[in-house]
């Protein structure tokens, strides 16, 4: 009878973790001025590159305002800040979040990258009383869901329904594409919604979209839903997922004969993109580093030199996320969540993607650029101004 | 009616890997009545092993396959050495219990930083895609491949277990332990050698997946090791063709409840298989009805 045995061993299991969690409770310094700043940004998982740009981008905004990971001042308001991972997993970041706000006491949280992830987190910042600022989840819930503006959540980009009706029109006007295919992640908020605003904007001007399909979080196998769509011969495959989904998509859609242009979002926007099997494919996105704008340029050559790699759009994103609290600190001079709030809810902010000015939904207006995958790299076609 | 054919063939590859996989479930099951739950991560590392002598050694893919096939070899035998051997004659249950502990142990194991890492990795494709299109019928090498080798690997299966002496002394444990070493047979020697074939199976499922659909990660094997035990069980568990038979008809209804009936629900329908199964014949397609020896 073996049993007893084992259930020591289940026990001994379970209960460890329990001791060691609740052993470690409380943050650092507990300096009454203290900010204490949380990022939330994946950096492990299925969209790794996006949380080491916002990484490194909010090291180089901190840097220039003069607060290191040991600590500084940003006027006369000492800041601290703690970089977490998410993994790109809605319940693993509200789990940082909650500890960030809970334990490490913190006012305020950049993050997450993904709008799944930061819906889910904005639940846990606004009953809280803490100011999140995201830099690139795009989708409308984020900073309004059952039409309830969640205060304290702000963001650096421009959101879905504007971005799937550029899609749209660059496939209407520059393509002349008549007809168009969508294949997005049912499980995702931000593909779910893309797919939506690209195909109510592309009906709209007059194409028609002729297959609709979703998949799971976890497929890998497309062959079912391509041979379909392979048949039907639509002018756009529109992809609105993340590189590495679209990635596996568009080499298997190249595999059953689908010569159809590829379309996709911001999502699209890494190194560790398929490059070959995209190619010729074109996104909509946040900014490109062509762009010839002083504040650009200027950013793309202080970030190469102290990272050694050209900035994306999650990067330059993250450093305007930050430098719109950094200017909230720097203006307000006080680490209260309620003062910071609403300076970001009322400043206009001018940053590298454009200047940032939010509507009655905390939802910035900016343009978007249209880039296309060519030859290994990517070429920036064209600016889209709302 | 060419689209339905183009259907039938996606299905065909993709109850192809399933194969591979069902398969080590199969013996496994029918030599000591156990499910190897770790076996779907098997499919994993042998993917991983693959991935990593050809796009960090330098190895050709020719010699990264037999690689990888004997590194799970070993990783299979071991399991079975250190997790299940000393349940083996305790109560079904322990056993069980261990295999999902293996499981979830190689899962998280193999995602931590020093081992492969928790990211997902693009696996270069270890040569060209080429694609033939016959009268609007479409396949590629890609799919070809992945059929002769499974063929291949199937018969010589077939032959090794009806038509060897290591074969029928599996045959002999699988029906008796007991009665298999009173004749001499060495038991533990011959449990052994199935997790090390069931294993190398997998990891040629697992570097044929890979090639297929291009992206790895550490929990890839769940899914597929899910659908392959489905299969394993709709066939029979425990019987041979019945696994090949299984896994062909989960990857037919894995392809065409997508195409035909919806991509969202294609596990639902899978799964549904595995329920009615066991609601209406739970020895499977190809299983003997009989009673739980004791």
């Amino acid at each position: 009878m073996r049993f007893p045995r084992l259930f020591a061993l289940v026990a001994i299991v379970v209960l460890i973790p329990a001791v060691a969690l609740s052993g470690c409770a409380g943050g650092g310094g507990k300096d009454k001025n203290t900010l204490r700043v949380g990022v939330v940004t994946p950096l492990t998982g299925d969209v790794k590159t996006f949380g080491e740009s916002t990484k490194n981008a909010f090291l180089l905004a901190m840097e220039q305002a003069g607060v290191t990971d040991k600590g500084g001042k940003i006027g006369n308001v000492p800041v601290e800040f703690t970089i977490m991972d998410d993994r790109n997993d809605a319940t693993e970041g509200v789990n940082v979040a909650t500890k960030l706000i809970s334990e490490t006491k913190v006012q305020a949280i950049i993050g997450s990258v993904t709008s799944k992830v930061t819906i889910a987190i904005s639940n846990v910042t606004n009953p809280a009383k803490v100011v999140q600022v995201t830099s690139t989840a795009t989708n409308p819930k984020v900073t309004v869901e059952d039409g309830k503006r969640k205060a304290f959540t702000f963001r650096a980009c421009f959101i879905d329904p504007f971005q799937g009706t550029v899609g749209a029109k660059f496939a209407l006007n520059n393509l002349k594409a008549k007809t168009a295919a969508t294949l997005y992640d049912q499980s995702n908020d931000y593909t779910v919604g893309l797919a939506q605003y690209f195909k109510e904007a592309f009906e709209k001007g007059g194409g028609k979209v002729v297959f609709e399909a979703s998949y799971g979080k976890d497929d890998t196998d497309f062959s079912a839903v391509l041979t379909k769509i392979a048949g039907l011969k639509p002018d756009i495959l529109y992809l609105p997922d993340y590189y590495q989904k679209v990635s596996l998509i568009g080499g298997q859609a190249r595999g059953k004969g689908i010569k159809a242009v590829f379309l996709g979002g911001d999502g699209w926007d890494s190194s560790d993109l398929d490059f070959k099997a995209m190619d010729g494919g074109y996104f909509t996105n946040h900014y490109s580093s062509d762009d010839p704008r002083p504040e650009v340029q200027t950013f793309v050559s202080t970030y190469k030199a102290k990272y050694g790699s050209v900035p994306d759009a999650l990067a330059t994103l993250a450093y305007d996320a930050t430098n719109m609290l950094i200017s909230a600190v720097k203006s307000t001079q006080s680490n209260d969540p309620e003062k910071l709030r609403e300076y970001l809810a009322s400043g206009t902010f001018s940053a590298v993607s454009g200047t940032i000015k939010n509507d009655a939904n905390g939802d910035p207006i900016k343009a978007a650029v249209i880039l296309q995958i060519k030859d290994g790299k990517q070429k920036y076609v064209a600016t889209v101004n709302p | 009616m060419i689209e339905a054919i183009n259907q039938i063939l996606n299905g065909l590859q993709l109850g192809s890997v399933y194969a591979l996989i069902a398969l080590g479930y199969t013996m496994v099951y029918g030599i000591i009545r156990l499910i190897n739950f770790a076996h779907g991560d098997v499919f994993m590392v042998g993917a991983f092993v693959a991935f990593f002598s050809t796009a960090s050694w330098g190895l050709p893919f020719y010699i990264a396959v037999p690689l990888s096939m004997a590194v799970c070899a070993v990783l299979g035998v071991t399991i079975e050495r250190l997790a299940y051997r000393p349940l083996r004659y305790q109560a079904r249950i322990a056993a069980l219990i261990s295999a999902i502990g293996v499981s979830l142990f190689i899962e998280y194991g193999t995602s931590l930083k020093f081992v492969f890492g928790p990211n997902f990795r693009v696996v270069p494709r270890p040569f060209n895609v080429a694609q033939w299109d016959v009268g609007g019928v479409q396949f590629s090498n890609i799919q070809v491949i992945v059929l002769v080798t499974v063929v291949v690997l199937l018969t010589a299966l077939q032959y090794m277990v009806t038509r060897t002496k290591m074969g029928k002394a599996m045959r002999a444990v699988s029906f008796d332990h007991d009665a298999a070493r009173l004749m001499g047979i060495n038991v533990d020697a011959i449990i052994s050698y199935t997790f090390a074939l069931g294993s190398a199976l997998a990891a040629a499922g697992g570097v044929l997946y890979s090639a297929a659909y291009p992206q790895i990660n550490p929990f890839m094997g769940i899914m597929p090791g899910l659908k392959a035990f489905t299969a394993a069980v709709l066939g029979g568990i425990g019987n041979i063709p019945g696994a090949m038979l299984g896994s062909l008809i989960m990857g037919e209804v894995d392809v065409l409840s997508a195409a035909y009936l919806s991509s969202r629900l294609r596990d639902v329908f899978s799964f549904s298989i595995l329920i009615l199964v066991l609601l209406i014949k739970p020895s499977g397609l190809l299983g003997k009805a009989g009673p739980e020896k004791v």
